[in-house]
Order: structure tokens, then C-alpha cells, then sequence
């Protein structure tokens, strides 16, 4: 018999869908953000650089804390959210999607960045030279160049998020099913001192966790002896 | 640069110096429930001056420092929000049982920030005009499972479903509704009151017949250090001048 309840698996469950959506948002964002910051010679770059690295630093439940007063009624998102009849962001599947994002945003725009960087000016001006249009410059040279990067982005994103625990708890409210997520439902085992059923849910992720750095570290490997 | 081996060896003796810095004497570790914190801040202040002893305070949910506990945290006495928690250390001998004792009943009481949603007769959760309400998740927290114990009381519980939210605490549950992304909820009594008197918002005081008591129970653990000063603590801790700060925090006492 285990001692988990069907609550525990769909916090599993719902782990997993925001961990997909938050990772799949992020790559949209991340992308022309770090293209931007790759590329660009604005002097504002070091800010937009520092902002989106804040996230280390800040303490998460702080982060998360300030989004439930910004996402509130008297916030300014909250106010915005309400105006445009989206209803309010916090105890929301949505809200979790957004702090997630912003709280994972340097483990996706840094792989990339970072990959666009390596690839340097040359390979993207012998294409211009060959007529490719910008777009297609981006496209059929720098992503495919970058492929190291983006694998990094999507696995740190993808894990970071699954691990993430201050901001879901102070925007999510516990609900099943919507915002109650696996290392929430783990804490409450703790909590209530339900050592057997937090010990499944914590092994299971700490195994989970495992495979997927296994995984970054032996496609790592194979990806960059193809770009060499 | 370059470090010898001599000098790298001395660096991490004297981290370790640090990192193990002893305790000193006359002083009383104590591990507080988070919606005991105001009244704690000025019961310490009165006891330091009156005693000479120090106290530390560390602020928490019960349950994390009945972990914490567990795993050989070096407090002296714990302040828990229930009474449960302390039998349980006396029972596992991390706790004395002479000691255990309750210093506190906790109130309940329905609150809005917004000064009238709630009438004094809490009608307005039958009126329903909110999208949440906020409690403590009643597997956790004492206040939690009065704010529970009062839904299923007035019938409510099940319809309330699609309403609830939940905070980890009743700290984060207070949270949710001072921040008003929850229009109302059930916190501790303690939390709005400010020298004996509610000044914001509107609120409904839950009938104490609707809920188990909330006995707040406070246990010596068995780790105890500097046992005159916990001793001194303690029968602060039950002195006249400690009561009326605990009773004008919203308290009652047994």
C-alpha cells in the first residue's frame, strides 16, 4: 500500500503541466531576449541584463510575496488583469504560469544567450553575403547553432520549475488540482508529519531530478561533438 | 597568489570557530507559534528588563518546529498553537510533561480588510457575495481546523469548496486577506487585535461553541540549557503582567 492519496498524484500531475507550459513560455520570451542581449550595443543592455538576473537573488517566498501585492486589487497587474475582465491572477493555474516565468526567466535567457554569443558574427554575415533574409539568418543558421543552448534553457527551465516552492506557496492558496503543486504537497506532508508519504513524493522527485541533469549532461555532450 | 597549505588549514579551524559559537548563559531559546508573535515581542521585552535573562525568539508554524525539534534544534521552550504537538514531544521524551502547560486560547474570527463585508453575525457567508475565502489548511494549523470545525457547523463546508484557499499558516492566511486577493477569512482573533482593540476592516468574532477550543500549549524540551532561566521564563510566562498582555491580544485564558 502506498501511502499517497489521489490528491498527491494530481499534484504530480500538475507539476508537470506547469513545469511544460512555464518551459514553453519561456523559450518565446527568452529567445528574442536573449537574441536581444546577445546582439544589441545599447547602453541599457547591462540593466535589462541585471534585471533578468535578479530572480537568483531575490528570495523566492519574497518574489512571490510581491507578485500577491502587485496581482491583488490594489496592484497594479491586479488592476489591469480586473480592467481587461481576466479576473485576478493570484490561487490561479495562470498566476503560477507567470511567477514561474519570471522566477525561472535567467536559467532559460543565459544558456541561450550565451549560446547565440559563441556563434559569433561570421557564420550570420557569410549568410547575409548568400542573401538570406534576416529572419532566415536567425533561423536556418543561429538556432541551429545555438541547439547546445536551447537544450540547456529547456531542461534547467523544465527542472527549476518542478523545484520551485516559495513563489507557488505564497500565490497559490493550496487548491487541488490548481495550484497545489508536488513540492507544496510535499511540505504539507511534512507539515503534518506524514514522514511516509513525504519520503515517496520527495524520493520520486529527487530520482526525477536526477534523470533529467543525467539526461542535460549526456546530451550536452553529444550536441556539442556535433557542433564541433 | 599563492596559500600554504599551513594557512589554508588554519582558515577552515577558524570557520569552524565560528560556525560553533556556544551559547551563553542566562539565556532562553524560544520557538513561538507565528500567531502568538506580537504579545511574545512584548512579554520579552518586560521579562528581559524584569529577569536580566535574554530571550531568543524564533517564529514559526508548530508543525515545522515539531520537526525541527526532532532533528535536535536548540531551543529551550516551545510555544505551540495547539496542544496536541506538545503531548506528542512529551510522549517521544524531547519534552517534560511537569512543564506542559496552556498559556493561551486562541479566538477565531471571520475578517475582511474591506470595513463592511462582514456584519457582526457573520450573515455575509450565507449572502456569498466573494469569490474567496481564505482558512488555514486545517490539516496543519489549529486555527485551520476551527475555521473548518465552524463551516461544517453552519452546513457550509461543502458549498465553500469552490471558494477556498488555503495558507501553509495562519501568518500566510492573513496574508492573502490583508493583501485582499481573498475578500475574507478566518484568522487568529490575535492578529488584528493592537492593545486590545480591532481597528481595521470589519470582522465577525466566531462563537466559541462552534470550534474546539484552541488550547496554545507551552512545553520546557528536555535539551533545555540554562534550566534557572527557562524556569524564570515559565512563571513569566503564567505572571499577572504577561496575562494582561496575552488577554489584550485577543486571548483568553483557560
Amino acid at each position: 500500500m502506498t501511502p499517497l492519496d489521489p490528491a498527491d498524484l494530481q499534484a504530480v500531475w500538475l507539476t508537470l503541466k506547469l513545469a511544460s507550459v512555464s518551459t514553453l513560455v519561456l523559450l518565446l520570451v527568452a529567445t528574442p531576449l536573449a537574441w536581444w542581449l546577445a546582439h544589441s550595443g545599447k547602453w541599457y543592455k547591462g540593466l535589462v541584463a541585471a534585471a533578468v538576473a535578479l530572480p537568483l537573488v531575490i528570495p523566492p517566498t519574497v518574489l512571490g510575496f510581491y507578485l500577491l501585492l502587485l496581482m491583488g486589487p490594489h496592484g497594479v497587474v491586479g488592476e489591469l488583469t480586473t480592467a481587461l475582465n481576466f479576473g485576478r491572477l493570484p490561487f490561479t493555474f495562470s498566476g503560477l504560469v507567470i511567477g514561474s516565468v519570471l522566477f525561472s526567466m535567467p536559467f532559460a535567457v543565459q544558456p541561450i544567450q550565451n549560446a547565440f554569443e559563441a556563434i559569433g558574427k561570421r557564420p550570420l554575415e557569410v549568410a547575409a553575403t548568400l542573401r538570406a533574409s534576416a529572419w532566415d539568418r536567425f533561423a536556418s543558421v543561429a538556432l541551429p547553432l545555438a541547439r547546445p543552448g536551447f537544450v540547456t534553457a529547456i531542461i534547467l527551465a523544465f527542472a527549476h520549475t518542478v523545484g520551485e516552492f516559495g513563489v507557488v506557496l505564497m500565490l497559490g492558496g493550496n487548491i487541488d488540482g490548481e495550484t497545489r503543486v508536488l513540492s507544496v504537497a510535499i511540505y504539507n506532508h511534512v507539515e503534518a508529519m506524514e514522514y511516509a508519504a513525504a519520503h515517496v513524493l520527495a524520493g520520486g522527485m529527487v530520482l526525477f531530478s536526477f534523470l533529467v541533469l543525467l539526461g542535460l549532461y549526456l546530451a550536452g555532450g553529444k550536441f556539442s561533438k556535433v557542433t564541433k | 597568489m599563492r596559500i600554504s597549505l599551513r594557512g589554508y588549514v588554519a582558515a577552515v579551524v577558524m570557520l569552524f570557530g565560528l560556525m560553533c559559537s556556544s551559547v551563553q548563559a542566562g539565556e532562553v531559546r524560544v520557538a513561538v507559534a507565528s500567531n502568538f508573535v506580537a504579545p511574545m515581542e512584548r512579554i520579552a521585552v518586560l521579562f528581559q528588563q524584569e529577569s536580566g535573562h535574554t530571550l531568543k525568539i524564533s517564529l514559526g508554524s508548530s508543525g515545522s518546529f515539531y520537526t525541527q525539534i526532532k532533528g535536535g534544534a536548540p531551543f529551550d521552550v516551545f510555544l505551540s498553537a495547539d496542544d496536541a504537538i506538545p503531548k506528542r514531544l512529551v510522549q517521544e521524551k524531547l519534552a517534560l510533561e511537569s512543564s506542559r502547560f496552556v498559556y493561551a486560547l486562541g479566538k477565531l474570527v471571520l475578517w475582511s480588510a474591506q470595513p463592511d463585508l462582514v456584519d457582526a453575525k457573520g450573515a455575509v457567508l450565507n449572502k456569498g457575495n466573494f469569490n474567496k475565502l481564505a482558512i488555514a489548511n486545517p490539516l496543519l494549523a489549529p486555527y485551520g481546523m476551527a475555521a473548518k470545525e465552524t463551516l461544517e457547523k453552519l452546513v457550509m463546508w461543502n458549498a465553500m469548496q469552490g471558494k477556498l484557499v488555503k495558507g501553509e499558516n495562519i501568518t500566510q492566511t492573513y496574508q492573502f486577506v490583508a493583501t485582499e486577493n481573498a475578500e475574507l477569512g478566518f484568522i487568529a482573533l490575535s492578529q488584528i487585535t493592537k492593545d486590545g482593540k480591532v481597528t481595521e476592516g470589519s470582522w465577525w468574532l466566531v462563537p466559541s461553541q462552534m470550534y474546539k477550543p484552541i488550547k496554545q500549549s507551552a512545553v520546557q524540551l528536555s535539551g533545555a540549557k540554562d534550566k534557572a532561566a527557562v524556569q524564570a521564563f515559565l512563571d513569566f510566562l503564567k505572571s499577572e503582567k504577561a496575562v494582561a498582555i496575552i488577554r489584550a491580544f485577543g486571548y483568553e485564558l483557560p
